[in-house]
């Protein structure tokens, strides 16, 4: 059914695509050239370079990979996984006041995080699916109001109505002394590198001993391993009929809701699947960090991933594994190298924290203008 | 208003029916409202002084005034709302720090900030709309995000230009324009101060609301005029406004610059009251307020009056003076009037994300 489809996509619009995909390659090899000036210019120590980016990618991948698909639903770039990161984050201060540690309390803030992200998917998803053709900016502003509504619960409603035993040692220490209110960080130390290691832990056995160090790079293993099983997932539930029908209403949902596919339904589904990820994502990111910024660890998350997926290559409509891994390294290369380039070239790291920012923003505005112009061209 | 208002007018007048009155006010218009009547009649209460309160409500409603009227030709000529302010913002700004780098000072200073960066906005204006003009349909999106980009490459020349006025520079290290600049030595509150007079302890900066109610009045001109006319028909039917032989594009361009130039004039309007001038990051988020406060004026994303400005500007900008003594007389030490702020506003636009009907 789904072949009959393509077959009718007008040979003008695959044009198009293919044109779009010539202009994907620009972005990547841009952003390589990019790197590699920056490396050089700031005569970095390609080592610690290596190290910092495989320890980035085990943190950043699964999150990045988790906008993956929404694009295939024709969703876009999935700006409201902010508040799946936010339910992460709730279910990780869920895990410290029940005092769990170690790889069961990381398990348990996974299993906690899937029905406050489903729930919030649900309702992000309801919200896109009242704002069509707005799906991106209407998830950012959304990122922002649940913003909000995070500080009034971990601010405001925490110890006055949700009632909190100030007596206890774990209220002391992330509590605010008056008892009302999070403190602005929560140690993390109880969960730190509890799925980073994991394989090290686990396989410790008869003097064979699974290291994750190799040669001066630490790995973080298991964040690798989550993220391939992701990879996996993504692969695997494109060839199910949901993933037919994630094609589908991303190509055209008017002909998807023609041929039976309950549209809306479908998108909220696609949206769930991304926020749970994104949940599971920022716990991965926060077991590596090892420590919470309680308002502000998930600000950033939205517009990081979404620059980095843009930069791997992807566009609004299109998004592979690939991308998103290329997208990683490239842009967690600009990341480590451009503070350091800037100091270099200008005596002043700011310039260079600025002028990355500059360039992910300029990404991500030019990768969204040219996702218009070729939908434009093709009606 | 526009032409379906006036369409609506022609239809049978009810005599006076409450339920229609509010309706035609806004539920969200009328709970704001409620709620900064409830602030008033609490810090009443608690002995907080209410003259003081009116004036500060009055200095930022002015203050803000002309950045939320920005808004207004962006929403009339059919892009929608103007994602892109800062682009406009730093115009006004690059003109303000070059007039401060010429020392002038009070009304020439004034003016001469305007005239520099009038020019500068609608050139800016032109490019941004020569932008806009190719990704219709994702105007909001690309808006916000070359305004971002906008301002870390101005944040790049601010660090880096070529300013040596010890006003403006780091006092340590000699090049850099600082992250806030005063303005007290230069033409900070010349328009606050400009006529203004004492209502018992209510000081009203009658210059400032003054220079705000001439360009709302300016604009509503404009958009009786001719030319206004037929912007409005390209944002409100762009189908019949091209039968009618309206050029289209060009009405567009004209609404752009002149969301542009209105926010370059607004930025200077803001440092000029707030007596700072405020580079680098600061712009980056300037937008939402000003959204916000339109539509809490009662505009949507695909139309908008002067009286939503007004309202909008009114409501908002004395519930954000308001709320945070008033919260903080009442819990102390409690950040839910900053809470407030955040879920008003982003509230607000995603209410009308969700509500804009009507194709693209």
């Amino acid at each position: 059914m789904a072949d009959d489809r393509l077959s009718t996509v007008p040979t003008e619009a695959r044009k198009g695509h293919r044109r779009g995909s010539l202009s994907q390659y620009a972005v990547p090899i841009f952003f390589t050239v990019l790197c590699v000036a920056s490396i050089i210019v700031s005569d970095l120590d390609i080592n610690y370079l290596i190290g910092e980016l495989l320890s980035r990618m085990g943190r950043n991948l699964f999150i990045v990979l988790s906008l993956l698909i929404p694009v295939t639903a024709g969703i876009g770039l999935n700006f409201g996984i902010v508040v799946g990161a936010m339910s992460g984050q709730i279910a990780l201060i869920i895990i410290t006041f029940m005092q769990l540690k170690g790889l069961g309390g990381f398990l348990a803030a996974m299993a906690i995080s899937v029905p406050i992200s489903t729930l919030l998917g649900y309702i992000v998803g309801s919200v896109f699916n009242r704002a069509k053709g707005r799906e991106m900016i209407t998830g950012m502003i959304m990122g922002f109001f649940a913003n909000g509504v995070y500080q009034l619960l971990f601010l405001m409603l925490i110890g006055t109505l949700i009632p909190v035993n100030m007596n206890s040692p774990v209220a002391k220490q992330i509590m605010l002394s008056n008892g009302v209110g999070l403190r602005n960080t929560v140690d993390l130390t109880s969960i730190y590198y509890s799925l980073d290691n994991v394989f090290a832990r686990l396989f410790n056995w008869n003097g064979i001993i699974w290291t994750d160090t190799f040669g001066p790079w630490r790995v973080p293993l298991g964040a690798f391993f989550m993220s391939f099983l992701l990879c996996l997932f993504i692969v695997f539930i494109m060839k199910t009929k949901k993933g037919q029908d994630f094609r589908a209403i991303g190509q055209d949902m008017a002909i998807a809701e023609v041929s039976g596919i309950k549209v809306d339904k479908v998108r909220i589904t696609a949206v769930i699947y991304s926020t749970v990820l994104a949940a599971w994502g920022q716990l991965i990111f926060l077991q590596n960090l090892g420590s919470l910024n309680t308002f502000n660890a998930h600000e950033q998350v939205g517009m990081f991933s979404v620059a980095a997926l843009l930069v791997g290559g992807a566009s609004v409509k299109k998004a592979s594994i690939w991308n998103a891994i290329v997208g990683v390294i490239l842009f967690h290369t600009l990341f480590v190298v451009s503070p350091l380039a800037g100091q270099k070239l200008f005596g002043e790291p700011q310039i260079g924290e600025w002028f990355r920012q500059l360039i992910s923003y300029s990404v991500i505005a030019a990768a969204l203008a040219m996702h218009a112009i070729q939908s434009r061209k093709k009606h | 208003m526009s032409k379906t208002e006036t369409g609506e007018a022609c239809a049978p007048k009810p005599r006076f029916n409450l339920i229609t009155a509010i309706k035609d006010l806004g539920v969200a218009r009328l709970i704001i409202l409620a709620f900064v009547v409830l602030l008033f009649v609490v810090a009443y209460a608690k002995g907080l002084g209410i003259q003081g309160l009116i004036s500060d409500s009055i200095v930022r409603v002015g203050m803000n005034g002309v950045l939320i009227l920005s808004m207004l030709p962006a929403v009339v000529c059919g892009v929608g709302m103007n994602f892109g302010l800062p682009l406009g913002i730093l115009s006004g700004l690059l003109g303000g720090i070059l007039t401060i780098n010429m020392n002038l000072t009070g009304w020439t200073g004034f003016l001469t900030a305007l005239l520099i960066s009038v020019p500068i906005a609608v050139i800016v204006g032109l490019l941004y709309h020569m932008v806009l003009d190719k990704v219709r349909g994702e105007e909001m999106m690309v808006g916000t995000y070359l305004a971002y980009a906008a301002v870390f490459g101005m944040s790049i020349f601010w660090m880096l230009a070529p300013i040596k006025n010890p006003k403006l520079i780091f006092a340590v290290g000699g090049k850099g324009l600082r992250y806030t600049i005063s303005m007290t030595d230069t033409f900070g509150k010349v328009l606050n101060n400009f006529l203004a007079f004492r209502i018992g302890s209510i000081t009203v900066p009658t210059g400032l609301i003054l220079f705000w109610l001439l360009l709302c009045l300016l604009v509503y001109l404009f958009l009786r005029s001719k030319t206004g006319l037929a912007m409005l028909a390209t944002g409100s039917n762009p189908a019949y406004a091209v039968s009618s032989g309206i050029n289209v594009g060009n009405m567009k361009r004209i609404g752009v610059v002149m969301s542009t130039v209105l926010g370059a004039v607004g930025i200077i309007v803001f440092a000029q009251s707030y007596g700072f001038m405020q580079l680098y990051t600061a712009p980056q988020t300037a937008a939402f307020p000003a959204i916000a406060a339109i539509l809490i004026g009662g505009a949507s994303l695909r139309k908008a009056s002067i009286s939503n400005v007004i309202i909008g500007a009114i409501l908002f900008q004395t519930l954000l003076t308001v709320a945070p003594p008033v919260t903080q007389a009442l819990m102390e030490g409690s950040e839910i009037s900053e809470i407030a702020r955040v879920m008003i506003s982003n509230g607000m636009i995603l209410y009308a994300l969700t509500r804009a009907t009507g194709g693209r």
